[in-house]
């Protein structure tokens, strides 16, 4: 039976052929934990009567949303997770490496067509390299770390088919924040998103990251690219995968089939505070703002900074803006070091802090005060995600972020010279 | 018992800002549950208490410290016009019932709200609206009491390493 990626990533994990709407109880290829939702797993993994975690090796954990440690809860609660990876056998990165997303890609943890879970919402990111990766909750985890599987309702898909060349500084976060404001917070909930096309084709495994990540700010339940040529050079030297090559057949059936043609998209902007609420960076252009971040699992890449670097130039960014510029992981930020990046970013006025979540989720350092207006390369732009209620978030690219934090207002990256 | 109204897409961080998620005690969380959001839901909250909501409650993050805060405040059930995926299943696992119901927006906090969820419906200031089902093994969940519960009733031929 035709089936799409995901309906057939089920069926070879699950070895029965599944369709979408069905319950299955399916074995997981890597479960991934971190400092936040890790402690009450581990609780409910040992509530649940757990004694020894269904395998070490497919166990993957690292501390990155309060790090170093911030308080004194923080620095308890990553004390026990120590204990409990050294107990377990389980290969703990702790602070070492950087935001769990892509620390757990870069690590190779996870191959094409398997099934991967993380207490965490964005690890549908997962999918950029052709895995079915989901968030789940604590007591979610606790069963798969006993168990070793969990049970899934094999999701319908939306097909994204993405065509058309980008304009100069318009790139993959303007895309997924396009289609965002097209399918709205809820219109993928229970769905797996599918980015399919020729721009999809093209573009680099940090792109693919950037849209995937965000599937979850459409409700989705992951975002997948079929794996391609651009993904086996990714994984290549990183991991060694199965054989098969799981894509969607031709006549597979979708919920809905949308088109995108980037040929004339323009930055985009998501305003407070919804992500689907996102216009034209045209439109705000002049919004004041106090504080720019770069970083997150989301636009944190290399390929992110080097983008941001090319705006900023010799620039310096402006008096009025707190700039915080956070690599994803140890990995971009050496890249980021060795093309001297780094330096530009600290001469032009930036904090350059170790690669971690930062202020992304409001849970740590970099917090916004009240009436204060934060422009960040994250996902999330919710009432007071990023410190105070009374704030305000606003997101889009690095480009523009770069842009932004060189005029002191919202400003379109392809005007600055 | 009182139902405290709520609008579309209400967010994690809204029911408990990533401040607070070094913080693992239910009723703990709920000391800051819809802190600077609405500020007098943790003080005045009390047992059986319900809240109503529009569409995609519990949208964003996977943290299950936003169904624990509620379940610590007292909560008895979220009743919302549709719910995020995560936050639906979590409600489930840490015994928190999430009832769908179509007509949720119709409901104010001066109604009187009488659950009949198992039957099918809510009793609304004498008027009844239909919930949607649950599934069935989300049913089973909910019956034994949350996943903790469960997961001590499944049968080893359930699962995949044996
Ligand atoms: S960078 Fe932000 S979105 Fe990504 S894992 Fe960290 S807190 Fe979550």
């Amino acid at each position: 039976m035709a089936g799409t990626i995901t309906e057939k990533i089920f069926s070879a994990r699950c070895g029965q052929e599944v369709t979408a709407g069905e319950v299955v109880m399916a074995p997981i290829s890597g479960a991934m934990i971190h400092d936040i939702t890790g402690p009450l797993a581990i609780e409910k993994f040992y509530e649940m009567g757990g004694e020894k975690v269904f395998d070490p090796a497919k166990v993957i954990m690292l501390f990155d949303h309060q790090v170093p440690a911030d308080s004194l809860n923080a620095a308890e609660i990553q004390k026990n997770m120590r204990l409990f990876a050294k107990e377990q056998g389980i290969h703990n990165y702790d602070i070492r490496e950087g935001v769990c997303h892509q620390v757990t890609l870069e690590k190779g943890r996870v191959c094409p067509g398997d099934i991967v879970i993380g207490s965490d919402s964005h690890t549908c990111m997962y999918g950029a390299v052709g895995a079915f990766a989901t968030g789940v909750g604590s007591t979610d985890m606790g069963f798969a770390l006993r168990y070793g599987c969990l049970y899934f309702r094999v999701p319908e898909s939306i097909r994204a088919d993405v065509t058309g060349k980008f304009q100069k500084r318009v790139g993959a976060k303007d895309l997924i924040l396009n289609i965002i404001k097209d399918i709205t917070v809820d219109g993928a909930t229970y769905k797996a998103v599918e980015f399919t096309g020729d721009t999809m084709g093209s573009m680099n495994m940090a792109g693919r990251m950037t849209c995937c990540n965000m599937a979850i700010e459409m409700g989705g339940k992951a975002g997948i690219v079929p794996p391609d040529q651009v993904t086996t050079e990714y994984l290549s030297g990183r991991c060694t995968c199965r054989d098969e090559v799981l894509v969607s057949d031709p006549d597979a059936v979708y919920t809905s089939w949308r088109t995108f043609d980037v040929s004339d998209l323009v930055p985009q902007v998501a305003v407070p505070h919804n992500v689907d609420q996102v216009v034209d960076v045209t439109d705000i252009a002049g919004t004041p703002v106090d504080q720019v971040f770069i970083g997150s699992c989301t636009n944190g890449r290399f390929e992110d900074l080097q983008e941001a670097a090319e705006v900023l130039g010799d620039k310096k960014f402006s008096d009025s803006v707190r700039v915080l510029v956070i690599p994803a992981s140890k990995d971009e930020y050496l890249k980021a070091l060795r093309a001297g990046i780094i330096e530009q970013f600290v001469k032009a006025g930036a904090l350059v802090e170790a690669p971690c979540c930062g202020p992304c989720m409001g849970g740590s350092f970099g917090l916004i005060a009240s009436g204060e207006v934060s422009f960040s390369t994250s996902n999330r732009n919710f009432k007071g995600r990023q410190g105070s209620a009374e704030g305000k978030v606003y997101l889009g690219s690095a480009a523009t972020a770069a842009a932004t934090a060189v005029q002191g207002e919202i400003t379109d990256p392809r005007e600055v010279r | 018992m009182r139902v405290w109204k709520f609008g579309d897409n209400i967010d994690t961080d809204a029911i408990i800002p990533g401040r607070f998620l070094t913080i693992n005690d239910s009723k703990e969380l709920a000391a800051h549950a819809f802190e600077g959001i609405r500020d007098e839901f943790s003080k005045e909250a009390k047992q059986g208490d319900i809240i109503v909501a529009g569409s995609n409650f519990g949208c964003g993050s996977s943290r299950e410290h936003a169904p624990l805060a509620l379940k610590g405040a007292g909560v008895q059930m979220v009743v919302a016009k549709s719910f995020a995926r995560i936050f639906y299943r979590n409600s489930i696992n840490v015994g928190l019932l999430p009832v769908i119901c179509i007509q949720a927006s119709e409901i104010s906090e001066k109604d009187s709200l009488v659950p009949h969820t198992g039957e099918g419906y809510l009793e609304v200031s004498g008027k009844k609206m239909p919930v949607e089902p649950v599934p069935d093994f989300l049913q089973r969940i909910i019956d034994a009491g949350g996943l903790v519960a469960y997961a001590k009733t499944i049968r080893s031929e359930d699962l995949c390493i044996k």
